[in-house]
Formats: C-alpha cells, sequence, structure tokens
C-alpha cells in the first residue's frame, strides 16, 4: 500500500523533522503540528488508513508508523520547549525596570533602652530563682521611710530630696516613692519566708540636672531564707554584673556604705578604665559605682513582723539609667525621657529581639 | 569633709605613703571624693628679691625691676604692680611656667620697649585666692630662691571624704585617723584631755530652763577666758582651714572652726562683755521671738526651737547657728566657750524648719561624741590660752549628762552567720577594741559598750558590720545563690507578661516605645480629666511637672510636638506606664496608650503613605487587645469616647459591658492646645481593665479542617447612612449561621448612583460546609437568608 512501505514512510519522517528544525516561531511550530498530527495531517491520514489492513500487515503497518509519531512528537515537544524559552526571554528583555530603586519602606519602631535594660536584669535573676513584685509609684510615708529605718528626723530622709502630695484630712501626707525599698517591706508583709525578689519600677526625687532626673528606674532585690549571708548578696552581685556587662572577668568590688535598711551595708563598684573622657567597663585601673547593698537591718525585719533572730537576708538597689548608659553607651540622662525620634531610632532595640539566657543578652545590631 | 595630709598625720603615726591611705579609705566606708595637690601646678614658682624697681620710661603704671633668684644673674621683669618696692621678696615665675590664674604660658618678650623675662605674681594668678591687688609681699626673712609652694605649706594636698550619715565620727580628722589605725594604717596619736585647770569662777553660768524636757540639751560646759588677744590666727592654723575652705577671720573664731573639723566638736565662743546678765538660759523660744545669726540674716523663731539665751533675748540657735549679738570680734577680751550636747533631732527640726544649714548642724544631727563637754574642755582650753593668751575659768556645767553607754550583746560566731567570713575571736576584739569599744566576755559571748563618739552602733548586726569593715570586704567569700530548681522558672507571673508582650506588639506595628514623665502640667491634665489638688505635687520641680498623670496620652503628643519642631511632623509613639487616678495604690492602674500623627510613612517614590486616620488608632487598640487575649471578634465598638477625642470620630472598645479601650482622632482642642500641625490619632486603654485569659494549658483546641471547597459570595447592600456597618455585619453574620467561616466588608460608597443619604457596603462572606460539597440550593437559602435579614435588621436592600 503506498505511503506505507519503509522507505516513504522514512523520508516523511524526515521532511517533517526538517520541518520542525526549521520552525523559528511557536506559530510556524505550530503549523508543522497541524500539518503533521492534526485531524489532517500526513501521519494521522495514515494512522485513519491502518483500520483497512488486516492481520499482520496492519500490526507491522501500525508499529512502524507509531515509531514514526512518537519521533515526531518529541522533536515537536523540544522544539516547542526551546521557542516557548525564547519567546519568554522577549518578553522578559522588555520587562526589566530600574531595580536600584528604593524599596518600600520598612517601620523603624524600636522599643526603649530602659524596657530592655529591665528584661535583661529580669532574664538574669530568673537565672538566680527571683519573681518579679511591684509596689504603688505613690507610696505612704511609712512604707518609703519609717518601715526601712528611716524615722522622720533621720539625716538620711534629708538626702532622699522627696516629693511630696499635699497632706489628706487624717493628716497623713503621701510621697512619690524614692526609691523601690518600699515594696521589700510590702513582700515581707504579705508572705513568709523564703523571699526573693527583684523589683523594676519608677522612682522619683526633686532633682533635675544634666545627672538627675525628677524621674528615673530603680531596680531592687531582696533574699530572705535560711543561711542566707553576705557572701551570697557578693556571690549574687558578681553574677550579675559580669553575666549583664557580658564580661567574665569583670572585677566587681565591694565597699562598706551605709543605708539605713541594711546593716552592714556595702557599695558595689566594677572595673573600668577612664581615657580622655571616655569609660571602658572591665578589668582596668579604676572603679565605677553601680548598686547599693546589704544584709537587711534587724529592725527592718521586726518592722515586717519577722523574728530577726531567726531569719535574714540581703537587699540590693540599682538605678536602671545607670547601668543602662553604661552597657548601651548613652552620655545623658535626661535623653531617656525627651522620646526624641532620633535617638530612639539610635538606642533602642528591635521588637523582636528578646533578651534571653539561652540566646544571650548582647542585643543585635538594627 | 576636708582635710590635709599633714592634718590627719597630727593624728596618725603612719609610715604609709598617702597612696596607700587613699587606696585604704574607701574600703573602711570613708569615700575618696578628691585630693588635690597644690604644689603640683607651682612647681617653678620661687621666691625672688626684687633688687631695683625702677619707673618704665614708656609707661607710667609699670616699673622695670631687676630680680635675684639667690644664683645666677639677675633677670630683668617688666611689673604693673603698684607695690613693687626695691627690697621686697615676692614669688618669680621664669620664662616657660604655665600661670593658673590668667591660663597663660610665660613667654620672654618685650614689654614698651624693655625686656621682661618672666613674671611676679600675685595670689590670683596662682590661684590661692582672690586677692589682686598687688604681687605677693613676703616676710623680710624668707629665703631667696627656694621653692615657694613647699615653703609656704601648700605641698600638703588636700583630701575630701564623703562621710555617710552613720559615721559623724569621721566628721573629723580625729575619727578618721582611728579607722585607719584600726585597719593597720598606723596608731593614733595621744590626745591630751587633762581636764581644764581653771584659775578662776566663771562670771557666766548655765541655767537650765527645759521645763521637763531635759533631754534636749543634756550635757553642756562652758569655760569663761580672760584677757585674750583675738588678733589673727597663727599661720598653720590659717593656711589649714584655707585648705578645707573655711576663711580664717580671727583667732578665737578660726579656733571654733579648727575644733569642728579636727576633732568633729562644734563650738560657740560669746563676747562676755556683751551678755546682759550672768547668765545664759537654756530654753523654747517664744513664739515670734527673733533671732540674728552670725550669717547676718534674721529668723522668727517657734516655740519647739532650742535657744541659748541672755536677758536681751536669743544669743545662739543650739546646735544650728550662733548669734550675731554676742558673738565674739576683733576687740573681744573676755570670751565664754560653749561646748554642747543636743538633741539631735531638735537640731534637725529647727534647721529645716528655717532651712538654715550649717557645718554645726550637719555635726549635731548625725550626733556627737557624748563625752566631749567633759573630756575635751582641758584640751581646747589649752588651744585658745596657748594662741591667744590669757587664762581660763573653771568649767561651768549644766545638764544631766547624756545617756550614752549601752551594752550589745555578741557572740563571736555572729560574723560567720551574718557575713561568711571566719575570723578569729581574738581578732574580732581586737579590732573592736582598736575602734573603742569595751569588750567584756560572758561566757562564750561578748557584751559590747560602744564608745561614746559611736552613738550609730544600734545592735549586733552593727558590730558585725565593724569588724567586717575593718577586717575588709575583700574577705566575705564569694557563694553563689543556692538553686531549687535546677531548670530556672519564669520571673514574671500571668499578669507581668503583658506589659512585656505589649511592648514588642506595638512596636512591631510601628509605634515607637517612649518613656515621658509620670507628672505634666496642670492645664494638659485637666484636659485629659485629671488634676485634682490631692494629686498635685506640693514641691514640684517646675509647673510643668507638678500633676500626676491622669493619662499617658497628654505627655506622648507633647513629645511629637517636640519631635514636630525638631522637623519630623510624623510621629507614632506608644507607652506603657502607670496612671493615677487617686493616692491610694488601688488608684494606680497601668495604662498603655498611643499616638500616630501625620503620615503613615515617609515620603517615598511608591507613594503608598498616607494621612493617619482614626482607623489606625482603632487597629492599633484592636491589636493590643489582642496580645492581652481578647479577640477581635468579641469585641463591640460603642460611643462615646473621653471627650479628648473627636465626638463624631472615636470609639470604645467593649467586650460585653467592659470598656476596655478608647481610640479616636484626638479633638481638635487638644490638637490645637498641643501645636500638633497635622492629623493626629491616638488609642488608650488600661491594662488591669483587661481580664486574664484563663489559663487553658497549651495543648490548642483540636483543628478541624474542611475537606471541602469553601464558597464566596458577594453582597452590595444599600442602607441608610446613620446605621452602623457593624449593625449590618452582625445581621449578615448571624444569617449566615454555623457554615460563615469569613466575613469581611470590601467597599464603601456614596455619591452617584445612590440615593442622597443612603450608603452602599459591600460585603463578602465564605461558607465553609463540614460534611459536603454545597448544593446551588444551599447556598441560594443561606443568601436569601442574608438579604432578608439585612433588610429586616438594617432595612438594607441589594443594589440595583
Amino acid at each position: 500500500m503506498q505511503g506505507h512501505d519503509a522507505q516513504s514512510l522514512e523520508s516523511l519522517s524526515d521532511e517533517i523533522l526538517q520541518f520542525v528544525d526549521a520552525a523559528i516561531t511557536l506559530d510556524d511550530l505550530e503549523v508543522v503540528r497541524v500539518n503533521a498530527l492534526g485531524k489532517k495531517g500526513q501521519i494521522s491520514l495514515l494512522m485513519r488508513k491502518l483500520g483497512g489492513m488486516d492481520g499482520d500487515t496492519r500490526k507491522f503497518a501500525g508499529q512502524a508508523l507509531n515509531t514514526v509519531k512518537d519521533r515526531v512528537v518529541l522533536a515537536l515537544e523540544t522544539k516547542q520547549s526551546a521557542l516557548a524559552q525564547v519567546a519568554l526571554n522577549e518578553k522578559l528583555a522588555t520587562e526589566s525596570i530600574d531595580v536600584t530603586l528604593p524599596s518600600r519602606p520598612d517601620s523603624d519602631a524600636r522599643l526603649h533602652p530602659l524596657s530592655r535594660a529591665i528584661e535583661e536584669v529580669l532574664a538574669i535573676f530568673a537565672e538566680m530563682g527571683f519573681r518579679v513584685a511591684e509596689g504603688p509609684d505613690i507610696e505612704s510615708d511609712y512604707y518609703n521611710f519609717t518601715a526601712l529605718n528611716i524615722p522622720p528626723e533621720h539625716p538620711a530622709r534629708q538626702e532622699h530630696d522627696t516629693f511630696y502630695l499635699p497632706t489628706d484630712a487624717t493628716g497623713h501626707r503621701k510621697v512619690l516613692r524614692t526609691h523601690t525599698s518600699p515594696v521589700q517591706i510590702r513582700t515581707m508583709e504579705a508572705n513568709d519566708p523564703p523571699i526573693r525578689i527583684i523589683v523594676p519600677g519608677r522612682t522619683y526625687r526633686s532633682d533635675h540636672d544634666s545627672t538627675h532626673s525628677p524621674m528615673f528606674h530603680q531596680c531592687e532585690g531582696l533574699v530572705i531564707g535560711d543561711g542566707i549571708h553576705m557572701g551570697h548578696l557578693k556571690g549574687c552581685l558578681i553574677d550579675f554584673c559580669r553575666a549583664f556587662f557580658g564580661i567574665e572577668d569583670l572585677p566587681v568590688r565591694f565597699r562598706p556604705s551605709y543605708f539605713p535598711f541594711t546593716e552592714p551595708s556595702a557599695e558595689v563598684d566594677i572595673g573600668c578604665t577612664r581615657v580622655g573622657g571616655g569609660l571602658k567597663i572591665g578589668a582596668g585601673d579604676d572603679w565605677l559605682e553601680i548598686l547599693g547593698s546589704g544584709m537587711v537591718n534587724p529592725r527592718v525585719l521586726a518592722n515586717c513582723g519577722y523574728d530577726p533572730e531567726k531569719y535574714q537576708g540581703f537587699a540590693f538597689g540599682m538605678g536602671i539609667e545607670r547601668i543602662a548608659m553604661l552597657k548601651y553607651g548613652i552620655p545623658d540622662l535626661r535623653t531617656f525621657y525627651d522620646s526624641d525620634l532620633r535617638w530612639m531610632r539610635h538606642y533602642g532595640f528591635l521588637p523582636f529581639d528578646a533578651p534571653s539566657i539561652h540566646a544571650g543578652l548582647a542585643g543585635g545590631a538594627g | 569633709m576636708k582635710f590635709t595630709r599633714d592634718w590627719l598625720f597630727d593624728h596618725l603615726k603612719t609610715d604609709r605613703s598617702l597612696e596607700d591611705i587613699l587606696e585604704a579609705l574607701p574600703m573602711l566606708g570613708l569615700e575618696v571624693e578628691s585630693v588635690v595637690d597644690r604644689a603640683a601646678a607651682l612647681v617653678a614658682f620661687r621666691v625672688a628679691e626684687v633688687l631695683s624697681a625702677e619707673p618704665h620710661s614708656n609707661a607710667n603704671k609699670l616699673r622695670v625691676c631687676m630680680v635675684s633668684l639667690g644664683s645666677g644673674d639677675p633677670l630683668q621683669v617688666v611689673c604693673g604692680a603698684p607695690n613693687a618696692r626695691a627690697g621686697m621678696k615676692g614669688v618669680f615665675a621664669p620664662v616657660g611656667t604655665y600661670v593658673p590664674g590668667i591660663d597663660l604660658n610665660l613667654k620672654a618678650g618685650e614689654i614698651r620697649g624693655e625686656v621682661s623675662n618672666g613674671m611676679l605674681c600675685s595670689e590670683r594668678e596662682m590661684q590661692l585666692s582672690d586677692h589682686h591687688d598687688g604681687i605677693i609681699d613676703l616676710p623680710a626673712d624668707t629665703p631667696v630662691g627656694v621653692s615657694f609652694a613647699p615653703y609656704m605649706g601648700l605641698d600638703d594636698p588636700i583630701i575630701e571624704i564623703a562621710i555617710t550619715p552613720n559615721r559623724a565620727d569621721c566628721l573629723g580628722v580625729r575619727g578618721v585617723a582611728r579607722d585607719l589605725a584600726a585597719a593597720g594604717y598606723g596608731t593614733l596619736k595621744h590626745l591630751d584631755t587633762t581636764p581644764c585647770e581653771g584659775e578662776f569662777d566663771s562670771p557666766v553660768r548655765w541655767s537650765l530652763d527645759l521645763d521637763g524636757q531635759d533631754h534636749l540639751c543634756p550635757s553642756i560646759t562652758g569655760i569663761a577666758f580672760d584677757n585674750v588677744d583675738n588678733t589673727a590666727s597663727p599661720s598653720w592654723m590659717a593656711r589649714r582651714l584655707t585648705a578645707v575652705g573655711q576663711r580664717p577671720i580671727s583667732a578665737l573664731v578660726d579656733i571654733t572652726n579648727y575644733v569642728m573639723i579636727d576633732l568633729g566638736r562644734p563650738l560657740h565662743a560669746y563676747d562676755i562683755d556683751k551678755i546682759n546678765g550672768d547668765k545664759l538660759c537654756i530654753r523654747l523660744a517664744k513664739d515670734g521671738e527673733k533671732f540674728s545669726g552670725l550669717n547676718e540674716k534674721t529668723y522668727a523663731l517657734t516655740s519647739d526651737m532650742l535657744i541659748i539665751g541672755d536677758k536681751d533675748g536669743v544669743d545662739d540657735l543650739a546646735g544650728v547657728m550662733g548669734g550675731e549679738r554676742t558673738s565674739v570680734s576683733a576687740d573681744t577680751k573676755r570670751m565664754f566657750l560653749e561646748i554642747a550636747i543636743f538633741d539631735p533631732i531638735s537640731v534637725a527640726t529647727t534647721g529645716r524648719k528655717l532651712n538654715l544649714h550649717s557645718d554645726a548642724r550637719y555635726r549635731f544631727e548625725r550626733g556627737l561624741d557624748a563625752t566631749a563637754p567633759q573630756l575635751m574642755a582641758g584640751h581646747i582650753a589649752r588651744l585658745v590660752t596657748s594662741i591667744c593668751g590669757g587664762k581660763c575659768s573653771r568649767p561651768v556645767q549644766a545638764g544631766a549628762g547624756a545617756d550614752w553607754q549601752r551594752r550589745i550583746a555578741l557572740s563571736p560566731k555572729k560574723l560567720q552567720q551574718l557575713t561568711g567570713i571566719e575570723l578569729s575571736a581574738e581578732r574580732q576584739q581586737q579590732i573592736l577594741e582598736l575602734l573603742g569599744f569595751i569588750v567584756v566576755p560572758v561566757g562564750v559571748d561578748w557584751l559590747v559598750t560602744p564608745p561614746s563618739w559611736r552613738g550609730d552602733i544600734d545592735g549586733s548586726a552593727d558590730l558585725v558590720e565593724e569588724i567586717a569593715r575593718i577586717h575588709g570586704f575583700n574577705h566575705l567569700p564569694v557563694t553563689a545563690l543556692p538553686r531549687a530548681q535546677a531548670v530556672s522558672q519564669p520571673v514574671v507571673n500571668a499578669a507581668q507578661l503583658r506589659p512585656l508582650r505589649l511592648r514588642r506588639a506595638l512596636a512591631e506595628r510601628g509605634l515607637m516605645e517612649a518613656v515621658t514623665f509620670s507628672f505634666l502640667a496642670p492645664k494638659e491634665a485637666g484636659l485629659f480629666g485629671g488634676g485634682d489638688a490631692s494629686l498635685t505635687l506640693v514641691n514640684p520641680i517646675s509647673a510643668e511637672l507638678s500633676v500626676m498623670r491622669p493619662s499617658a496620652l497628654p505627655n506622648l503628643l507633647r513629645a511629637a510636638v517636640r519631635n514636630q519642631d525638631r522637623g519630623e511632623a510624623d510621629s507614632a509613639m506608644f507607652e506603657v506606664g502607670p496612671i493615677f487616678l487617686g493616692v491610694n495604690p488601688a488608684d494606680q492602674r497601668t495604662a498603655c496608650a498611643g499616638m500616630r500623627h501625620g503620615h503613615t510613612a515617609p515620603r517615598d517614590w511608591h507613594n503608598q503613605r498616607r494621612v493617619v486616620d482614626v482607623f489606625d488608632a482603632k487597629a492599633d487598640a484592636e491589636a493590643a487587645l489582642n496580645v492581652l487575649g481578647v479577640r477581635r471578634t468579641s469585641l463591640v465598638v460603642d460611643a462615646p469616647a473621653p471627650n479628648y477625642f473627636h465626638p463624631g470620630r472615636s470609639g470604645v472598645l467593649m467586650q460585653g459591658r467592659t470598656k476596655l479601650a478608647s481610640f479616636g482622632e484626638l479633638h481638635p482642642n487638644i490638637a490645637a492646645h498641643f501645636g500638633l500641625r497635622d492629623a493626629v490619632v491616638g488609642f488608650e486603654l488600661y491594662l488591669d481593665d483587661v481580664p486574664l485569659a484563663k489559663s487553658k494549658g497549651s495543648a490548642r483546641s483540636l483543628l478541624k479542617m474542611s475537606a471541602f471547597q469553601s464558597v464566596h459570595r458577594d453582597f452590595a447592600f444599600v442602607l441608610d447612612s446613620d446605621i452602623n456597618a457593624s449593625d449590618l455585619l452582625r445581621a449578615v453574620k448571624s444569617a449566615a449561621g454555623p457554615l460563615l467561616s469569613d466575613i469581611r466588608l470590601f467597599d464603601v460608597y456614596q455619591g452617584k448612583g445612590v440615593a442622597f443619604g443612603t450608603k452602599s457596603l459591600a460585603i463578602t462572606i465564605t461558607l465553609t460546609p463540614q460534611k459536603a460539597t454545597l448544593t446551588d440550593d444551599e447556598i441560594d437559602t443561606i443568601s436569601s437568608a442574608v438579604v432578608a435579614r439585612a433588610g429586616k435588621t438594617c432595612g438594607a436592600t441589594l443594589r440595583g
């Protein structure tokens, strides 16, 4: 039967493949496909003729024809893919834009360094088994002073530069707490030992200059428990200072001092170096005071209903602004409360960047 | 407390260097504030003799001097001082010297044609005083050529230490020396306390008239001096007083000041010839009684103030300040000296009431050596007669004597218990005794009597501190706090965690975290519903910081204005912090406030920024509540918000009947008050009002995800403009029934094609079947129900 001999099939195949090869657009290729495989295509017509054959003839002719068809289909697909790629590349070439243009602006919001510093402090004291305790900013004279062994005419009271609220009908006048220490009293009144609390909060003193702000933040600590002595105070605060400043060999010095609510009392200094107005924390030739501390005064324990013969412990307090300024290199105290956007962008912290012990307290850039 | 090195060494015998001592002081609790070596700056200044002083040929007021330094050729110096003369001894600074008083390095030069090779100096030029009347004119016997500073005793460094309120004993040089001696830095020199051998009876005596309040003056001693010469004090005393900042006045006044610093013992000197009568009465003042102090000010006293007076009135405000009328002067011949103990609280109260500060008050209110009126009288009397001549009387005394002796039980084990320091009982006892404590063994324990100068020692903890301090805090062991669990627990509870999460969430939303003051101006407190007198500080720093804030918003708005004034009009800030509705602890709330001003973003080529509006504030408030565990879907907007918001562009987010947050555009009057020029919106919530989410454990509820396709249907409703969108949404939601998985309002339209007084709201709903794919009939049924309900409850019709 004409056209079904092996030779003519071969030449048909070659002819179609030449057309495939010659196609330079997808449209050209479609014409080739229709001519070969479309309803009236050359291969389709031959396929249709197979029905009129019988037996082995149909079998051999069918196999030969399918081989040719497969070869043509493969060639068409390969060519189709190549041409599609070329067409896409041409389209992409027309679509280019100036990608050096700036991207859409992102939020530059930051968390305040004070929040950050407080969270770092909390992360460290969490490791040492502390819990956060809180108290009111407007305090009674009793909690702010008397219960802390600072009676009315005590010289230490004059040094506190207290803000007063008006005297009420009962003759009492409240104060803005001058330190976070009243929370020691409130906690001991409400709880039995053992106690381990850390108290971040706002504090107030009527002083306003380059190194004093009428409002500032303190963080108080109180530990009451069996056999807690001043060596624990020393261990606890050395651990804190080294963790907070991230300096393993940071020298920490304890110096006798005086606070009415602790006895013995100690100021805590850390090592530093001062070079030309700059300050570097770490082993050096100078000291920097950062903390007040001591063993809770027996009178304070008694004021809270604890038996001083039975219980002892330590307390400490530090200025959050001060340790934040030292750690983050912030030079001016007053800028903390000014809400200057430039300052907040520069000294603030990324919101997702939560300080933790497992990930470290260094804080990322950004 | 200031003193000089040599002054300290008057009391401390030591071979330790000043550097050693400066390192020891802070470790004893005596913080060194400064050390000034005046000689260091004056090394080049030498004593010179002016050989000749001839008038300058070209300048009337200048002289050309030839100056000799003893060796080498005389130098020519041009000098402008009126007192320059041949034969005088002065202070010469050669070329190359830095002269601190004029901040200049001297150079060789010519002054109006005459060579000048240095400078003859005044006290001011050397920063020794303000004297500038002429050059320094030294005594004729001053050796020429010697270095000036050491010769004048200026090579005695001045040390300033901070004294904590408990260490009144170290408000005298001797107390500092005693601490150093106890710590092994030398030995305390003997002080001659032989009693005063008076030669006559005092013409003045004390009269205690305290009407049962004798504790106000437990002990007072007086010594009369006859025929004293109150000229200038000796140069060593004047020099030391000058060094510590006390101006030398006259011998008698200088002696009282010197003893105050030397022994921490304030004194008062009366001129006997100015006292009316033979009696000084120790009594309480009369109300309104006048007192003229040595500071040349007059005070009206009240009847709770302790004074000493004669027939003419008040002569001494006890422990605070001496009186002008009977004070000593240059021609005083007969002097009466007061050595007293007054009640510290009385002194402090009087001083505070009159706002009168003095070195004496500072010491009296911290507590003085209780035995000084008896034991120091002899030493002080001898000091007076050795300097001023004359003779002294037998002392006169009054008062029952200060009750200072007390015994404190102490176990040698207490040191280890309280501090962890291990130290032998012998060494502990030795330290206490070096500090003047008397230790009496009682079995294995002790009874300890503090010395008369340590009124601060209150109990065994104070004794432990003394031992630990002298032994050295560097011996404190370093003991890690024991841990109850290997794994640490959260440091915050559920309520305390909320501000932390809130801050992160709001910062993530683009709000900058601010920390502003807890107080503000009365006007602004008033605008935000506060300003009550009970919350107004009695003694504010300034009126702008005088009232406890009723809201954190005004301070944020104030901050926005500051940023606007700096050129950053667009701002978005929040604060989490306290607000105050009253003075009681329960009236303090933790508030969260946020504001946005201007545009949502900086100018940018993408052109996507817009002016902030009420929905920014609403979204902030919803996000904040969401972080606190309140689901958006449980919130309903209700009006009215507080009156500092725009009445028509604000709302309150309610959960049930609880108001959780307010939000809105700030009222134009508020924006105008602050001077904010652009659109400004804000929100505010009280954390305490938001109920704590009930803990349901860490496991989430089981998620059921439908295997069947969701379908979406859109509706465009037309309804009256007055109807709230939330009403329509609620109607659609309830009509759509349980298959509703999402509902969104995606278009609001008013204008052409929609009748005046109506609006078009377009809503899309998503229906998600759980059991089988929805059929067209089922969808149509739901759609019809939605349309019917919207029509019934909101009068809404489908837009044609």
